[in-house]
């Protein structure tokens, strides 16, 4: 893998790309929720090559003192990259770029919390990158969302996440390592899928401003896609296993209404 | 004017749930009229008010929950008491000691003891204040304590504390659940400990589903089936108690032939308060730590029951 060389072409003359994708189409993705038992809430993410891990922590009391907000929680992300995520190690430093992910990956997220509820404590997001391949802080934003869901802390909806870029010319929705590295830009962007608010929307490379709204409209599409995938993903935890020999839950709801009257006082 | 979830469905945070004259609650929220869940979490209607019961979740105290606290600090006329989640406590020694006391406060309790005690102020503000001022709110000596996910208690505690006592009625073990997920487990017999741990578990990894009483009922009359066929002597004779480090400290006779009274007031009110006492005049006198406390302690209670009548 190590001396990477540019490819001949981004677009086959089929108009496909380097790996078989339509413009518009997603790499696989694979959602999971609950994968840490530590944490609060975890959740990962395969999307292609990229696999991410994502865990919270709280809330809870928040250490240095100093940083507490006193009407809402302070939200700490920590992205971070494995020495062994890149072909070249990456040294295991926070890097500048980490730092300014870590912070973005906060925005985006923060409007969707409401963090108001726990005043003077901290939420903790500790995202891990295993594996890079493009996409990374978009794929970091849909893990930490189910994350975030999975402790428990409440959230006006999940975030979505996306990158769209172009590369010879055409704009493509997800971009991988190639595609990044050796196309003409790259347009990350969050949704709250039912306002249609946009959390995080960066630019690099060269777009017509007609380029960048269409950009801007495949990735909300893609968005609303993901968005069905993540809510799959969460339901799925508490989908029952088959080797229970108890599949009847569901059916006998009314015979247990009783105990949900409990419920209401926590 | 539509609800758009089917009981006790599953929900994920950002779904619609329901618009037109609803009223949001727990785990919702409004938005130009529709009500959204913010949790993930079971969705229910009660009236026109819509909920959603978390699945998960830090402890956040709530005026006059029961909690199972451990004591961190002895800071003047104050216990710094740690109750799980972000909110750290403080135990006033007006609000547990009767006067006159003694300056030193840790002679009543000090660092690592395990008190049940109840929030009495929480706000925003001001963090959570605990009293233990109360029946059956004392040090707990001896036994362990299990740690569970706080949205799990009230399944854990049931209807009106059904499933509590179920778990005592079986394993006849000593019990205090705790709203901030922590429940102290007292029995002289490790196998029960296990079973009763092992019942915990179950709860919580199945608080979600219907029929639970039921299935931890059966579960827990089967092993207890096995254990007792497999030891018949179980003779009212030794037990052996543990402390918190799990060392057997203490040999005491005759404890199997006393009853345990176990209160649970209801638990559809404020105070979810599940108590079981064990009267048991010979354990105090050989505890001496505890014992101008739990004096104290008893007075308060014999007061407070003629409040109750």
């Amino acid at each position: 893998m190590s001396p990477e060389v540019k490819p001949d072409f981004l677009i086959s003359p089929e108009g496909l790309r380097v790996d078989g994708r339509r413009p518009d189409e997603l790499r696989p993705i694979e959602l999971k929720v609950g994968v840490l038992k530590q944490a609060n809430g975890s959740a990962s993410i395969r999307q292609g090559k990229t696999y991410i891990i994502a865990a919270v922590y709280g809330p809870r009391e928040l250490h240095p003192r100093h940083l507490t907000l006193n009407d809402r929680a302070y939200l700490r992300v920590t992205y971070r990259m494995a020495t062994f995520s890149v072909p070249d190690r990456k040294r295991p430093a926070p890097s500048r770029r980490e730092k300014e992910i870590s912070m973005v990956i906060a925005n985006a997220l923060k409007p969707a919390l409401f963090l108001e509820e726990y005043p003077k404590a901290v939420v903790d997001v500790h995202i891990m990158v295993i594996q890079a391949d493009g996409g990374t802080r978009c794929a970091a934003i849909n893990a930490a969302s189910l994350a975030l869901a999975d402790a428990g802390i409440p959230m006006r909806s999940l975030v979505p996440a996306v990158a769209v870029g172009k590369a010879d010319g055409t704009l493509l929705v997800d971009l991988g390592d190639e595609e990044d590295k050796y196309g003409q830009g790259d347009v990350p962007m969050a949704i709250l899928p039912q306002t249609g608010e946009i959390t995080l929307l960066q630019q690099d490379g060269f777009f017509t401003r007609e380029e960048l709204l269409e950009a801007m409209q495949m990735g909300i599409n893609s968005c609303n896609y993901l968005h069905e995938l993540q809510k799959d993903a969460l339901k799925r935890v508490y989908v029952r296993n088959p080797e229970d020999g108890e599949d009847t839950f569901d059916d006998d709801l009314e015979a247990d209404l009783g105990e949900s009257e409990i419920m209401e006082d926590e | 004017m539509a609800v758009y979830f089917q009981k006790r469905e599953v929900v994920v945070p950002g779904q619609l749930l329901a618009d037109g004259r609803y009223r949001p609650s727990f785990g919702t929220y409004d938005e130009s009229g529709k009500i959204y869940s913010s949790l993930m979490g079971l969705a229910e209607l009660k009236g026109n008010t819509v909920k959603v019961v978390a699945l998960d979740g830090v402890y956040i105290p709530k005026e006059g929950d029961l909690v199972i606290g451990i004591i961190k600090l002895v800071a003047g006329n104050n216990w710094k008491v740690d109750i799980g989640g972000p909110y750290g406590a403080s135990l006033h020694a007006n609000n547990a000691l009767r006067r006159p006391y003694s300056d030193d406060i840790s002679e009543y309790m000090d660092m690592g003891d395990v008190i049940s005690a109840e929030v009495s102020a929480f706000d925003r503000q001001s963090g959570p204040f605990l009293s233990m001022k109360g029946r059956g709110l004392e040090v707990l000596e001896g036994g362990m304590v299990l740690e569970v996910s706080p949205a799990k208690i009230p399944r854990i505690i049931g209807r009106r504390g059904s499933m509590i006592n179920m778990i005592n009625d079986h394993l006849r073990i000593d019990s205090v659940v705790g709203q901030n997920g922590r429940i102290w487990i007292k029995t002289s017999d490790v196998d029960k400990l296990r079973l009763a741990i092992k019942a915990f578990r179950m709860i919580e990894a199945q608080a979600h589903t219907s029929n639970l009483t039921d299935r931890i009922n059966k579960m827990l009359a089967e092993e207890v089936a096995k254990l007792s066929s497999s030891e018949p002597a179980e003779e009212p004779s030794v037990e052996v108690e543990t402390a918190d480090e799990k060392e057997p400290i203490e040999v005491d006779t005759a404890s199997e032939s006393e009853p345990e009274i176990s209160e649970v007031p209801e638990s559809e009110s404020e105070s979810e308060v599940e108590v079981i006492e064990i009267e048991e005049p010979v354990e105090e006198e050989s505890e001496p730590e505890a014992s101008t406390d739990v004096n104290n302690e008893s007075d308060d209670k014999s007061e407070k029951e003629e409040v109750n009548e």
